[in-house]
């Protein structure tokens, strides 16, 4: 496999997204650029509506009918995922780029047995025969700690429980080894104790594999216990990235500093209000011009009602969107 | 009344679902313990949190406190009244004293009334909407309190985004004034900055009117932050009570302790520092508990006795544990 060592593993640039919804385009992703380095994890947090799903669902096109990829390049080992026929990016998904959705129950087929899910990708890609792809599966299961995995081969994914469905999406998507998973919001429909088991599982089994891992989350909490680099995206744009230390540390751009201030339970706030963020999240099809946070930002020009602000350095290797910075 | 009695007090509360079997002949094979022997009190003007995770029966706790499921065994005083066995009649004034905020803004909605029609329809229903002017002067007054603009008064729904959908239902439930206020998970469903606002608005209307809230959810953070006391369930059953700091800085329970290793921290710093102790396993089936006490399954410290004898919620410091651990 040609491996570039010199640039990342993932390179994102200027990638733009629209779907046609009934109140005309709207551009959910815009002119989003990140990279992935191999073996990292990157958090792309961002609240409902911010484009952070649909960034993570454009890497391997896997839009539905009313979204469309409008600009960009997503460039992965050198080579452009955007410009590959569709027969190459199903050579790609489930073997070098894994993806682990939300809601294991739908993202699994209710009539085949767990076995064959994940005994599929590695015949698939491998050609192995099935009797050796089960072997196979069987070790993954076992290795995703189902208990009892060489029983439960043969058992349908109605009779697991939400955490083993989720631990048996990580052994699929581990089972070609990739070198990238992306995990779109892997436990948010999960109990507590349960998310962190399947988290710290997704963690271990990532590093043990060497792969890098895209965790799209809106749980800061998660984002500060699992991940290297962050990503914070608003509107449908990235406003900030640093390592998760730094971000934490000391946000720079206006909306990473609000959505630190909001979380509740921290020592020093409990009891007292919270700091807000005022207004409403932007309508995606109508949004303002310029900055699309200026509406809510204490900090807010004149200025940053004109132009959209790009992306730009902020000292120790981060970027933030902010001309007020 | 005296000032000192507590709003609330909930003793040795069941609540429990017949399982049938069988389209005919019906038979009842079993039933879900879905509150099993739940006790607490509510003091005036406190938050009491309840947490633990899915099938704990904290909703079903509240749903029995409110009477819209009916208790299968146990007492529920309140404002010094048994409220446990009132009959249909009794209920409707017992209705405007106690109200609930639902977790999801869209659907405790009805999408086609105007936002005035919804928070003024309890005081049409209670018969306190006759003298028109009144009437929407109240409604007026009480958008004001969560902070609705008056010329939402005439939107619908669909025209609120999820936090304002959530102050029409805390506008709702303010509406006959009430003394208690359960809120079941009612931020959970919102994002972290619209969150904010919503548990702000919850704590200002406190203070204010003097509310008694029993806060419902199962985010150790908002709930932490909102809560006087707090219990944690498990499978149906209390498993410790402490007042909110106590908790966290000194949880005494395994559960308890499992549950707050597992929720991070949402600062890098401290959860690099942090000893990952995870338990393993996933809740048993509330349909069939385990035997003893219920944790003991998933317990890192479960004893023989606690394979056969189920724990009592018993005085520790200042707390109340329910383990064998402290017997």
């Amino acid at each position: 496999m040609d491996t570039n060592l010199t640039g990342p593993l993932l390179d994102v640039q200027d990638l733009s997204v629209s779907f046609r919804t009934d109140r005309g385009i709207v551009r959910a992703v815009d002119g989003v650029s990140f990279h992935v380095d191999a073996g990292e994890t990157l958090a792309i947090v961002g609240e409902s509506g911010s484009g952070k799903s649909v960034t993570a669902l454009s890497l391997l096109r896997l839009l539905d009918a009313a979204g469309s990829i409008d600009s960009g390049r997503v460039l992965f080992d050198g080579e452009n995922l955007l410009d590959l026929d569709a027969r190459a990016i199903r050579s790609i998904r489930g073997d070098r780029i894994a993806m682990i959705f939300q809601e294991p129950m739908s993202s699994l087929n209710p009539v085949l047995t767990i076995g064959k899910q994940v005994a599929e990708p590695i015949r698939l890609h491998r050609g192995t025969p099935w009797q050796d792809a089960l072997r196979e599966a069987e070790r993954l299961l076992d290795h995703s700690r189902i208990p009892d995995a060489p029983a439960r081969l043969k058992d349908y994914p109605h009779q697991f429980s939400g955490g083993m469905r989720q631990r048996t999406m990580i052994a699929m998507a581990l089972a070609c080894r990739p070198k990238l998973i992306i995990a779109d919001e892997p436990t948010t429909a999960l109990d507590v104790t349960v998310q962190a088991q399947i988290l710290a599982l997704l963690k271990e089994l990532t590093r043990e594999a060497d792969s890098a891992l895209i965790l799209i989350t809106h749980d800061l909490g998660v984002v500060a216990r699992y991940a290297d680099r962050v990503a914070v995206m608003y509107a449908g744009r990235i406003v900030e990235t640093a390592n998760a230390r730094d971000l934490y540390g000391e946000p720079r751009h206006p909306y990473t500093q609000g959505l630190m201030a909001s979380i509740p339970g921290v020592e020093g706030s409990i009891g007292h209000r919270l700091k807000t963020i005022d207004g409403q999240p932007p309508d995606l099809a109508r949004l303002p011009p310029g900055c699309a946070f200026a509406p809510r930002c204490e900090r807010a020009t004149g200025a940053c009602r004109e132009a959209t602000p790009a992306l730009e350095p902020a000292g120790n290797g981060r970027l933030a969107a902010c001309i007020r910075l | 009344m005296n000032d000192q009695a507590p709003l609330l007090s909930v003793t040795d509360l069941a609540v429990h679902f017949p399982v049938i079997r069988g389209v005919v002949f019906q038979r009842e094979i079993g039933s879900v313990k879905a509150v099993d022997g739940v006790s607490f009190e509510l003091k005036r003007g406190e938050t009491f949190g309840l947490v633990g995770e899915s099938g704990c029966g904290k909703s079903t706790t509240a749903l029995a406190i409110l009477r819209m499921l009916r208790a299968t065994s146990g007492r529920i005083v309140f404002e010094g009244r048994d409220i446990t066995d009132l009959g249909v009649g009794e209920l409707r004034p017992l209705r405007r004293r106690m109200q609930m905020v639902y977790q999801d803004p869209f659907g405790s909605l009805n999408p086609r009334m105007r936002a005035r029609d919804i928070i003024g329809e309890p005081l049409v229903v209670h018969g306190l909407a006759d003298d028109r002017t009144a009437y929407r002067a109240r409604v007026q007054e009480l958008m004001d309190l969560v902070g609705l603009l008056p010329d939402m008064a005439d939107r619908y729904p669909h025209e609120f985004s999820g936090g304002q959908r959530q102050r029409i239902g805390i506008a709702r439930a303010l509406a006959l004034e009430p003394s208690l206020i359960i809120c079941d998970e009612p931020v959970s469903a919102l994002d972290v900055s619209i969150q904010a606002q919503v548990v702000n608005l919850l704590m200002d209307l406190q203070e204010e009117l003097g509310l008694t809230y029993l806060f419902i959810a199962h985010d150790l953070a908002v709930v932490r932050h909102i809560s006087d006391r707090i219990g944690v369930m498990y499978l149906g059953r209390l498993v410790e009570v402490a007042h909110r700091d106590e908790l966290f800085e000194n949880p005494r329970h395994p559960y308890t302790q499992a549950l707050l290793a597992a929720v991070p921290i949402p600062d890098p710093v401290r959860e690099a520092q942090r000893d990952h102790e995870l338990i393993a396993g996933e809740v048993p089936s509330v349909q069939n508990p385990p035997p003893g006490c219920r944790f003991h399954t998933r317990c890192p410290q479960a004893m023989p006795q606690c394979r056969t004898d189920s724990p009592d919620l018993g005085p520790l410091g200042s707390s109340l544990v329910a383990c064998h651990l402290y017997a």
